[in-house]
């Protein structure tokens, strides 16, 4: 097998170097096309760095939504809610199954941007080397002689582009993939499958936390008034006479009922 | 024998190296024509592992074309039988 392969690569570095007429020529197209290559994997490196920091970000608000669904399920079980408690930690496990998804897919492409960067190195090096090699070349040689030189350094990195070629392109596979699913994942949090849960206080848990707590608020006034209630009761009569007020009634009435 | 490993680089590797490459070689060929993707992977897995260990890698500035090409680490079958084809999978 890898010598098929070697063989496949050197057909593809020949056929290059039969296009031109004068040789030489041959090492300012390549040159070219190194160039292109060149500032095509930057510019994949940067993509594929723009897709990392995307799911970054993503993460980021998944674990802070998580952090908020824990939160509620705390303040539940203190008011006693339990099934309340339970429905947050469900909302919390989905949460968290998607971020162990994001996390995986984050470190895939994490190590795809640095075999480009690697990748991005080796032809730096390679292109630099190859125009010294150029210009020594046709400084020093006529077209016949400099035939077998040129040969060598354009198979070499015709060789290196063609590799870099194929890494390029599954860099890009990878990333198309990651971006569809940054996209879902987007769409989900737009459309507020996820966030439902988890945004502003606005969502179904949040709500029955806050319509417990006034509820809880109600109780501990009504048992402060209890408890103030003996004292306060004559000033309280008093005014409520005065103002002729349901609250103020009610004790007449039902002082009137028994008689 | 200068072999390169797709996706990482090219190494230096003795002869008697790439002796006990052929083996390993034989391996993934063997693998790669009975369909058994597990074998396969085993074996590409030892292949490169040996090319790592035995060989020295070459430094990026050299513009010297390989005698052996090997597939990238996580290629699949499909990947490598597409390469072996004459038009395949390698730009150019």
């Amino acid at each position: 097998m890898m010598k098929r392969m070697s063989l496949i690569f050197k057909a593809k570095a020949n056929k290059v170097l039969d296009a031109a007429e004068d040789p030489r020529e041959t090492l300012d197209y390549s040159y070219q096309k190194q160039l292109e290559l060149l500032t095509k994997v930057k510019r994949g490196v940067a993509d594929v760095a723009t897709s990392r920091k995307r799911l970054e970000l993503q993460l980021g608000k998944l674990e802070q939504d998580a952090g908020k669904l824990q939160g509620q399920a705390e303040k539940a079980l203190q008011m006693d809610r339990e099934d309340l408690a339970r429905e947050a930690l469900t909302r919390k496990s989905g949460l968290t199954a998607q971020m162990t998804d994001l996390q995986t897919q984050h470190a895939a492409l994490q190590a795809e941007e640095e075999k480009l960067v690697l990748a991005q190195q080796r032809l730096q090096a390679k292109v630099e080397s190859f125009r010294t090699r150029k210009e020594t070349i046709k400084a020093t040689y006529s077209a016949a002689e400099a035939q077998t030189r040129i040969g060598e350094a354009v198979s070499g990195i015709s060789e290196e582009m063609g590799d870099i070629g194929m890494a390029m392109q599954r860099a890009e596979d990878k990333t198309a993939q990651m971006q569809a699913r940054a996209g879902a994942i987007d769409e989900l949090i737009a459309s507020g499958a996820l966030d439902d849960a988890t945004l502003g206080g606005q969502d179904d848990i949040s709500r029955e936390l806050a319509a417990l707590s006034s509820q809880s608020d109600v109780e501990s006034e009504l048992a402060r008034l209890k408890g103030l209630g003996a004292p306060a009761a004559p000033g309280e009569l008093g005014a409520g006479q005065a103002g002729g007020s349901v609250l103020s009634e009610q004790p007449q009435n039902e002082g009137e009922l028994p008689r | 024998m200068i072999v390169r490993i797709l996706g990482e680089g090219q190494y230096d590797v003795s002869d008697d190296a790439v002796d006990r490459l052929n083996d390993f070689d034989g391996a993934v060929e063997a693998a790669l024509d009975a369909g058994n993707e597990p074998a396969f992977r085993d074996a590409l897995d030892a292949l490169l592992d040996g090319v790592r260990t035995m060989g020295v890698a070459r430094a990026a500035d050299t513009l010297d074309a390989s005698d052996l090409i090997l597939p990238h680490a996580e290629a699949s079958m499909d990947e490598v039988r597409e390469m072996l084809a004459d038009d395949g999978l390698i730009p150019g």
